[in-house]
């Protein structure tokens, strides 16, 4: 029998285990252990999916207990997809975050890589599973160490943002709870593909609508949900920054994979579509999500924000390609999933470079970035560019399939929403950009750069700073003294890059042998 | 309006439980102090745990130990009728389910000791004053 899905997740636990104990020997100790042991997970995950491709959907029996009494992980080409954005986004922010984790934590080093590691179990748990109640276990877990990671943030405000979290993140995981009790008392299992089986059968009763809403409901607040995303901006920019930039990419992408998943796999897409009326509701909830992220991003005035509600912005893309009802909805939304992760997940290495440098990111800190940072201004540029959805980057594929299927479902509010976010997201990040080139770097007087250095706040003068960033980029000389963020952290970010364009170039081998046959 | 009342008297559980949670939810949310808010919190995950425990419960049933023990004769001697015994798989989740909450109530106090620590106040109007006097000092 192939091990590799256990090992996949055991790994990590067992990496967290000795990365704990060898903190007493030495601190540094733990960091390599931890490396050492998401190294074995990403492996694992990589030989996971080359083998469901080839042999079709994976199942694993934990112990040797058959389902449905004993514990599966199922396997699908979906979640081989998840799992290997998940472990290897993990293992690269290993390798790029030491130098910030020293810089901010040093302290309790150890202790963040003990709970980092833990943080990944669970959501390489939540995506491995093939049980209902075992899901509600891992979610549980990835909250918790995200409660404890979050606390380890700014000092003043981090436990305050943590606790908020704490709240809502106990009522999310409550009402899935709850929604499990519920299918369980109709159908007396608790494993998806057995409860898939049953439910086809007793698709009238209240009861499974009950558990469908329950579910649903709780899924959505741990993947903040406009309105329901009040934990999230706060809890994400108050974070240590070595955690913001796992937590970001990943943590509400993986609940956007788990309603994927509970959709698709446990109540199926035919009662969901066809026994029930609320898509149109949800695509009505998913336009308000994006609108309002979009719009709240405007006004923020610290990078880290900005950011945390663009991805407020980017659920909203997702569920709203989910609820759709045609495949090339479902399909935008599952590669969006592996987009948004990668896209997200270079935004915040950059920045954690201009914070390891800049200590912070307010917009009147960034100034003279780009002459200073030319690197990772490149890398936060391309990462831009794919949020915003410009060719060729992995942004604008999965873009493509929601407008298409927007068209398809005749659902033109959620099409003109993209398009409205899109053009937000533009004016936001050339404004940033705007700010980066053209502000006088502190320290460095005589800045040949006319007019005000202050971000203006409107449309127009974004539009311009474009005209004059292309015009001016050649001419541009660099006056400032460059200090640029160490290699490591440089290269993990270029390794990202790399892998926006490749995800971009290959969007449509990416659906062809993964998305299509799972929906099929 | 006459059949309302047989089905909540039938359904008690269910009644019992919803009441419990909204009394949960309402002290985590209208409640000016954290730690009130933190047994607000655990009073909503109680009520959960309290519903799967009672969908267990079969009438007339007994706890799931068979007489006589595993291996000895006359278990296997006599029939076993699943019906008279309490499923007892639901309890067994809500040992875990009982751990997570304790682990969850664990870290919430931990979060709010920090926060006493920092601000010397659980109230949430006071914190919310001092953090944007914070905020306008720097």
């Amino acid at each position: 029998m192939n091990n590799m899905p256990a090992i996949l997740v055991l790994a990590p636990l067992l990496g967290a285990f000795f990365a704990g104990l060898a903190a007493w020997i030495q601190k540094q100790l733990s960091y390599y252990i931890a490396l050492a042991a998401m190294a074995v997970s990403c492996f694992a995950a990589v030989s996971v999916l080359t083998d469901v491709i080839t042999s079709g959907t994976m199942q694993y029996r934990m112990a040797g207990w058959a389902p449905p009494m004993g514990i599966e992980l199922r396997i699908y080409l979906l979640n081989a997809m998840v799992l290997v954005l998940i472990s290897a986004i993990a293992f690269v922010n290993l390798v790029a975050s030491v130098k910030n984790v020293e810089q901010e934590i040093s302290d309790r080093a150890p202790s963040f890589y003990v709970m980092y590691l833990l943080f990944v179990v669970g959501l390489l748990g939540v995506t491995a599973t093939g049980d209902l109640f075992n899901l509600y276990v891992l979610i549980e877990i990835t909250s918790l160490t995200s409660y404890t990671l979050i606390a380890l943030g700014d000092k003043d405000r981090g436990h305050l943002a943590a606790l908020n979290y704490v709240f809502i993140g106990v009522i999310g995981a409550s009402f899935y709870l709850l929604g499990v009790g519920y299918l369980y008392i109709t159908t007396g299992s608790l494993n998806m593909a057995d409860v898939a089986v049953i439910l086809k059968g007793i698709q009238g009763s209240s009861a499974v609508l009950t558990a469908f809403i329950l579910c649903i409901l709780g899924v959505w607040i741990k993947m903040a949900l406009f309105p329901l995303h009040v934990w999230l901006p706060n809890a994400y920019t108050f974070a240590p920054v070595g955690f913001a930039r796992v937590v970001a990419p990943l943590m509400t992408k993986v609940m956007v994979y788990v309603m994927v998943r509970l959709m698709v796999t446990v109540f199926g897409l035919e009662y969901i579509f066809e026994t029930l009326h609320l898509a149109d509701a949800v695509v009505w909830l998913a336009v308000t999500a994006i609108l309002a992220g979009a719009f709240t991003a405007l006004f923020q005035t610290d990078l880290k924000k900005m950011l945390a509600y663009i991805i407020v912005c980017e659920i909203g893309y997702m569920v709203g390609g989910a609820w759709l009802g045609n495949s090339l909805g479902m399909t935008g939304a599952i590669l969006h999933i592996l987009n948004d992760g990668l896209m997200t997940f270079a935004l915040f290495l950059a920045v954690g470079n201009i914070i390891y440098m800049r200590k912070q990111v307010a917009f009147s800190n960034l100034s003279g970035l780009f002459a200073a940072m030319p690197w990772t201004m490149a890398g936060f540029v391309l990462a831009g560019l794919s949020i915003i959805g410009v060719p060729p980057t992995c942004g604008f594929f999965s873009k493509w399939y929601l407008v298409l299927g927007a068209f398809e479902a005749g659902a033109y509010h959620f099409a003109a929403a993209l398009v409205i976010s899109s053009l937000v997201c533009a004016v936001l990040f050339f404004k940033v950009f705007e700010i980066c080139f053209f502000g006088s770097a502190p320290g460095a007087p005589g800045h040949h750069v006319p007019g005000n250095p202050q971000p203006s706040h409107d449309i127009h003068s974004a539009g311009h700073a474009w005209a004059k960033a292309d015009s001016g980029a050649g001419a541009h000389s660099p006056a400032e003294v460059m200090a640029e963020a160490p290699v490591s952290m440089l290269a993990a970010l270029g390794l990202v890059s790399v892998a926006i364009i490749a995800a971009g170039v290959y969007a449509g081998t990416i659906v062809n042998t993964i998305i299509l046959p799972f929906l099929q | 309006m006459g059949d309302i009342l047989p089905l909540i008297v039938a359904k008690y559980n269910f009644w019992l439980y919803i009441v419990l949670m909204m009394i949960g939810l309402y002290a985590m949310i209208a409640k000016n102090n954290l730690m009130k808010k933190l047994v607000g919190m655990n009073i909503f995950q109680t009520a959960i745990i309290l519903f799967y425990v009672s969908i267990g419960y079969k009438h007339g049933a007994t706890i799931p130990i068979i007489q006589g023990g595993h291996g000895g004769h006359s278990a296997h001697d006599a029939v076993i009728h699943a019906a008279d015994y309490i499923n007892p798989l639901p309890h067994v989740l809500m040992l875990t389910a009982i751990v997570v909450s304790v682990a969850t109530f664990g870290v919430a106090m931990a979060l709010c000791v920090r926060i006493y620590q920092r601000y010397q106040t659980l109230e949430e109007d006071e914190l919310r004053m001092r953090v944007s006097e914070m905020i306008t000092h720097e």
